[in-house]
């Protein structure tokens, strides 16, 4: 493997679509929950030890080799807000796009005819990944560090936030996010032996009722 | 130091042949006593009456049902469950397992679960249903008694129809829980956090659309014949009033 496959798959300019989605952040702010640096840190937090958390073990063991079909319905169940179904599945076909151009292989090909319309982002990452010849442990480092630097990214333009305050909070985070991929691994490595269901499925009730109403606006910044 | 108590209940409900439901298992020991209340048309009722407090750290409780074919289940509780720090050592269990067969009926409406301060509980629900059943379920989770600080509560419902899984979420919160959960993304400082479970089959050919209860719940189709209303309140009393008229709005 190569540790600079890692390096293009996590930069943020890599044309996976990202960019075009807040985490969640926009309507955090709309809803005046996050105002600045220390309320963005505690979103981020609570972001990456759920959703994050729940990405980064599909990622993982997507990257394992564990059945993408099953890993997809178990994002599903794990993603009650159709608005977050639609956008992960969105995400995910930007994804494989770039990564089939990227890193062409037989694996990224059969998901792509199985899910025409686009298999939920993680699954597809976490392929993508294996594709490149890369690891569980870093599909998860991907999919956390998207899970935290998409809302950071996002604030700084929704609030005008000093990204230099911004990229604090994640360099802030980073123990943290040490911490979730080790669980987000040890959860996929599980699911090698136990199945789908042992993954984790940590939920956060604001970013699934914040998403629908979110959806409903007819005029945002960003996707979702 | 004391070990802390099990506890099981156990309930069957089949059909009785004449046009009702007939209970032939309603089983509870220590804390967990079922008791079978009037029944209204062919529904069975059943009221769970705690005995005892509860639970307290280091028990373990067990709650099982099972619907059959044709039978229709009506679960109630007399009284919140208040999840209490014990003079054992670690965390308190309380596992629900519920099962609806295709052409069966569970409506499952306990009170609320208190975390009170000091408390460790982790509850795991898991409900199996057979393709075709049909399903109301309520769980509400209070985090500490009126103005103060909740216990740890970790929380899991697993859904599953028809062999596939229709919604897994787990809340986890309370002193020690992972980082962020009383934050922006999570709780936010609510108090009371309740989900309600529809499943039916006619939602397979007619999804409902997802709506908004207000800005802090919402009603959405799963990807399956299933909505789930998720919602956050200040507090017990408001929040039961948001799911009372979610069900209502769902018919």
């Amino acid at each position: 493997m190569s540790r600079a496959a890692l390096l293009v798959l996590a930069d943020g300019r890599f044309p996976a679509g990202g960019h075009a989605h807040s985490g969640g952040a926009e309507a955090a702010v709309k809803a005046g929950r996050i105002t600045g640096t220390e309320s963005l840190e505690e979103f981020c937090r609570g972001r990456l030890y759920t959703a994050g958390l729940v990405s980064a073990s599909l990622a993982a063991a997507a990257a394992l080799g564990l059945d993408p079909v099953a890993l997809d319905t178990a994002a599903d169940a794990r993603t009650p807000s159709p608005a977050l179904r639609v956008a992960g599945r969105k995400l995910g076909r930007q994804m494989m796009r770039a990564a089939r151009a990227t890193w062409p292989s037989a694996e990224l090909d059969a998901l792509a005819r199985e899910f025409p319309k686009g298999a939920h982002q993680p699954v597809v990452l976490g392929l993508a990944a294996r594709s490149a010849g890369l690891g569980a442990e870093d599909a998860a480092y991907c999919s956390v560090y998207e899970s935290v630097s998409g809302p950071a990214t996002a604030v700084v333009r929704l609030l005008s936030l000093d990204p230099f305050d911004a990229t604090g909070v994640l360099a802030r985070l980073a123990p943290e996010l040490d911490l979730v991929v080790g669980r987000a691994v040890e959860g996929a490595r599980r699911a090698l032996d136990d199945g789908v269901d042992a993954l984790p499925a940590a939920s956060a009730p604001l970013l699934e009722i914040g998403a629908e109403v979110h959806a409903a606006w007819a005029v945002r910044l960003f996707a979702s | 130091m004391t070990a802390g108590v099990r506890a099981g209940a156990r309930i069957v409900a089949v059909p009785d042949g004449r046009g009702g439901t007939a209970l032939p298992v309603l089983d509870g020991a220590g804390p967990l006593a079922p008791r079978r209340t009037r029944a209204t048309g062919d529904e069975a009722r059943v009221m769970l009456v705690g005995a005892m407090s509860g639970p307290l750290g280091g028990d373990h409780f067990a709650v099982e049902a099972e619907v059959a074919d044709g039978a229709r289940l009506h679960l109630g509780s007399a009284a919140a469950t208040i999840a209490l720090p014990g003079q054992a050592k670690g965390e308190a269990r309380y596992d629900v397992r519920l099962r609806v067969a295709a052409g069966g009926e569970l409506r499952w409406l306990p009170e609320q679960l208190i975390s009170v301060k000091g408390s460790e509980l982790t509850v795991s629900t898991r409900i199996e249903l057979g393709d075709g059943a049909r399903l109301v379920f309520r769980e509400e989770q209070v985090l500490g008694r009126a103005a103060e600080e909740p216990g740890r509560l970790t929380s899991r419902l697993t859904v599953r129809s028809a062999g596939r899984v229709l919604l897994d979420q787990e809340l986890a919160c309370g002193p020690g829980a992972p980082g962020g959960w009383d934050g922006p993304a999570v709780l936010a400082g609510h108090r009371a956090v309740g989900q309600l479970v529809v499943v039916r089959p006619e939602f397979e050919k007619e999804p409902m659309a997802p709506r908004l209860l207000g800005d802090r719940a919402s009603l959405v189709p799963l990807s399956g014949p299933a909505v789930l209303v998720t919602a956050l309140a200040a507090d017990a009393l408001l929040l039961r009033r948001v799911l009372d008229e979610a069900l209502l709005t769902i018919g």
